[in-house]
């Protein structure tokens, strides 16, 4: 693990304790367990907020605390350890990110400090189907003389069902599979207009999908600029991809330990069965995917804080290293604890579902390893 | 001054000295021969390697006073960033700078350090390591070469093989029998002149028609006492030392093949395969490509960060999965470059083949030793379950 600041050692000594204690994958379950709409329990969010990590990249001035990526980071990865299940991923560090990336000061103040005081949330909304495609978008905008009226759908949108308001992706000009003619609105949930169906996922986490007809948006809604929001899409995409691949991370080295624990504990022929050389072999080839993920986990967010050009590529890599390891790491989970694992008693099976579902959100490997190699010119 | 100030005003310094000292002749020129082998360089290439070995850079984090270069991890890398940028490779390498000096440094007396550390950063003494033999492979401490106390020196006799190098080089350090009744305790750490009377090396021929590995015999060898590095039968804790830096080494070392020279994956594929609306013709190809790239991207990021926490913490056994890491690093990347070049991929020698594909199937035949030499993946992955996951049974 990279050196931490005295900061960042703080608080991940604070999440690590509160997650362990207050917040186990035990809760998760009770929340899932309730059937939950909304797929967060509230008890749980007020605690996260009133810690503060809901304000990690928003400025003082706005309520908020103003570290840094890397920060949010190591927070972030402790949560994916214990499966927390809540809007701090999505509308602190995905809108707020949109906010502080092309945000008007104006729309700042009115959003900022309710999502730094766990008050507000605010998520994006830019998928429309199955698979994550950001220049896909064919939301319709249409301009009137006082602003815009949006007519489409988006789906999968994480904690659509809660959100106070959307950061949505919109097309303005041109056509599906354009880089150019996107728009971003941020678009109040009660807008008359909006109508959303809240959907029950295997992960049990909130995602709704939301239907726009005839929605107005003002001139005020648009972040950054009409019709040429692509670059600024995807760098608040890029955030999202290394903020859930820390998450990710977290994820899977937590299911990486418990199956380690298994290997030294559980026997068969009178012996622990991590002393065959089978499972020992697959556990140290897991260990070094650990070690690379976590590597380019932290090389994607330390590039955001410095505003690298390699921000695409990392970030594109990290969240292909670190699904590919949750991806391994959850199936061997199973594997690795035989039958045990297949129950629901038992905690795998969340490790799985997850898995899959943050694997595909913003991308998933196959997306992110097409994007790594356009960027050779093959 | 801040550690960043620092940083930029010794690239300043190295970019200064590497203007005056590297001949840009040799820009982007790999050294000729097996670098750190014993080459005998001559022309730009001797001046290259007299400037670099008396600045001690050619060892740069090594201690200044046996010769070293004196220098942080992150002036090392600077130095490394600022080579690279202008294509000037080191002439002076192989197992003294990589293996041998590093083990010095750790378990060396001070006379010692002074004896061999120098003559290792000039790059004026060429080293062999004799380990392998063969009853010895991955259970490395069955080795039976033994060498007989006779007082005030050892008596040398038995065989080591796949000896990097021995043919060029001017001495060998190696693990060598002093008890045969205690496997592990029976070990000593020796160092030996390769001229004495009674060594004979052959090379061994291998699949890529390259002999870089030998066989090397020893009838009635003569060592001095003094050659004893540490004390008599404890040289197998000195001999696993060297091999934790040997892989630190070799993890160290970055992507790319041992003897160099394959082209760029990018550019083998745009020139055999071709492009099709801006992308690889060959889809499955492509994908393939990725997740090779970034197999090696994630690679040299870690190497970093290994490399930084190595730097505080001395060699840790979780590099045992950089030396597997490497190895399938290479493998994979020559498989893809010789399945690109199609049915110009396997051409043996002459004119129906340009130089790059020869020296292409030749390297992809070499790079299935990686994953065999120093430490086999097998032997590497018991290691980590052992050491580093607390596994039992390794």
């Amino acid at each position: 693990m990279a050196v931490l600041t005295e900061e960042q050692s703080m608080l991940k000594d604070q999440a690590q304790a509160w997650s362990r204690d207050e917040s186990p994958v035990a809760k998760f379950r009770q929340m899932r367990d309730s059937g939950v709409a909304m797929g967060f329990d509230d008890a749980t969010w007020s605690d996260i907020a009133a810690m503060g990590w809901t304000g990690i990249l928003i400025p003082e001035e706005l309520g908020g605390s103003g570290m840094d990526h890397a920060t949010f980071g190591v927070v972030l990865e402790e949560m994916g350890r214990q499966l927390v299940a809540s809007p701090l991923f999505a509308s602190s560090l995905v809108g707020a990110s949109a906010l502080l990336l092309g945000g008007t000061d104006a729309q700042r103040q009115r959003w900022l400090p309710g999502v730094a005081a766990g008050d507000a949330i605010v998520t994006l909304a830019v998928d429309e189907g199955p698979h994550h495609r950001p220049e896909g978008i064919a939301l319709q905008v249409e301009r009137s003389i006082d602003g815009f009226t949006l007519t489409g759908s988006k789906t999968f949108v994480l904690e659509g069902g809660s959100a106070d308001a959307f950061v949505v992706a919109a097309r303005t000009s041109g056509e599906p599979g354009d880089k150019a003619g996107i728009t971003l609105f941020l678009i109040p949930s009660d807008a008359d207009g909006i109508s959303v169906t809240s959907l029950k996922m295997a992960d049990s986490r909130g995602y709704a999908d939301l239907t726009f007809s005839n929605v107005k948006a003002g001139t005020d809604t648009v972040l950054g600029e009409v019709d040429n929001a692509f670059d600024l899409l995807d760098a608040l995409l890029d955030r999202a991809r290394a903020g859930l691949a820390a998450e990710m991370l977290g994820t899977a080295c937590e299911a990486f330990d418990r199956t380690l624990v298994y290997l030294k504990t559980r026997e068969q022929f009178g012996q622990v069965i991590g002393s065959f050389q089978s499972l020992g072999h697959r556990a140290a080839t897991l260990f070094m995917d650990m070690e690379f993920a976590r590597s380019c986990v932290e090389a994607a967010l330390r590039a955001i804080d410095d505003g690298s050009d390699e921000v695409p590529i990392l970030c594109s890599l990290a969240k292909c290293k670190a699904g590919e390891f949750l991806h391994d790491m959850s199936n061997d989970m199973i594997q690795m604890h035989g039958g045990i694992g297949m129950t629901d008693e038992f905690d795998a099976g969340f490790f799985l579902k997850r898995a899959r579902a943050a694997e595909a959100a913003f991308g998933g490997q196959s997306f992110h390893r097409r994007r790594y190699i356009s960027h050779f010119g093959i | 001054m801040s550690s960043e100030n620092r940083q930029d005003s010794f690239r300043e310094e190295a970019r200064r000295w590497l203007t005056e000292n590297f001949p840009a002749t040799l820009a982007h020129q790999r050294p000729p021969g097996i670098a750190g082998f014993g080459a005998k360089f001559r022309g730009d290439w001797k001046v290259w390697q007299s400037n670099l070995g008396e600045k001690g850079w050619s060892a740069p984090t090594w201690p200044a006073e046996f010769g070293g270069g004196g220098l942080t991890p992150q002036e090392a890398r600077v130095l490394a960033e600022e080579m690279a940028a202008i294509g000037a490779i080191s002439p002076i390498g192989g197992f003294g700078i990589m293996m041998w000096g590093p083990t010095l440094l750790d378990v060396g007396t001070e006379e010692q350090k002074q004896r061999y550390l120098p003559p290792i950063i000039r790059g004026d003494i060429h080293w062999c390591q004799g380990y392998s033999e063969p009853g010895a492979g991955s259970d490395l401490a069955n080795l039976q070469s033994f060498a007989e106390d006779k007082g005030d020196h050892f008596i040398l006799n038995g065989s080591k093989v796949w000896t990097s190098g021995a043919l060029e080089a001017d001495w060998m350090y190696g693990v060598f029998r002093t008890d045969r009744n205690n496997k592990y305790e029976g070990i000593s750490f020796l160092t030996l002149d390769m001229k004495s009377p009674g060594v004979e090396v052959k090379p061994i021929t291998l699949i890529s028609g390259q002999s870089p590995f030998n066989e090397v015999f020893f009838n009635d060898v003569v060592i001095p006492k003094e050659d004893l590095i540490g004390e008599k039968n404890q040289g197998w804790n000195i001999g696993k030392r060297l091999l934790l830096h040997e892989r630190q080494g070799i993890a160290g070392s970055g992507g790319g093949s041992v003897i160099g020279g394959s082209y760029d994956l990018e550019k083998v594929a745009r020139d055999y395969i071709g492009l099709e609306d801006g992308k690889l013709a060959d889809g499955a190809m492509r994908e393939r490509i990725a997740m090779q790239k970034m197999f090696a991207h994630a690679y040299a990021l870690t190497r970093h960060r290994f490399g930084d926490e190595a730097a505080v913490h001395g060699p840790s056994p979780a590099v045992g999965i950089m030396k597997v890491a490497w190895a399938r690093d290479n493998q994979n990347r020559e498989e893809l470059l010789i399945e690109m070049l199609g049915n110009r991929g396997l051409g043996w020698e002459g004119a129906g083949f340009s130089d790059k594909e020869l020296l292409t199937v030749r390297t992809w035949l070499r790079s299935k030793a990686n994953s065999i030499e120093g430490g086999t993946t097998e032997i590497n992955l018991n290691l980590v379950a052992k050491r580093v996951l607390g596994l039992k049974g390794y």
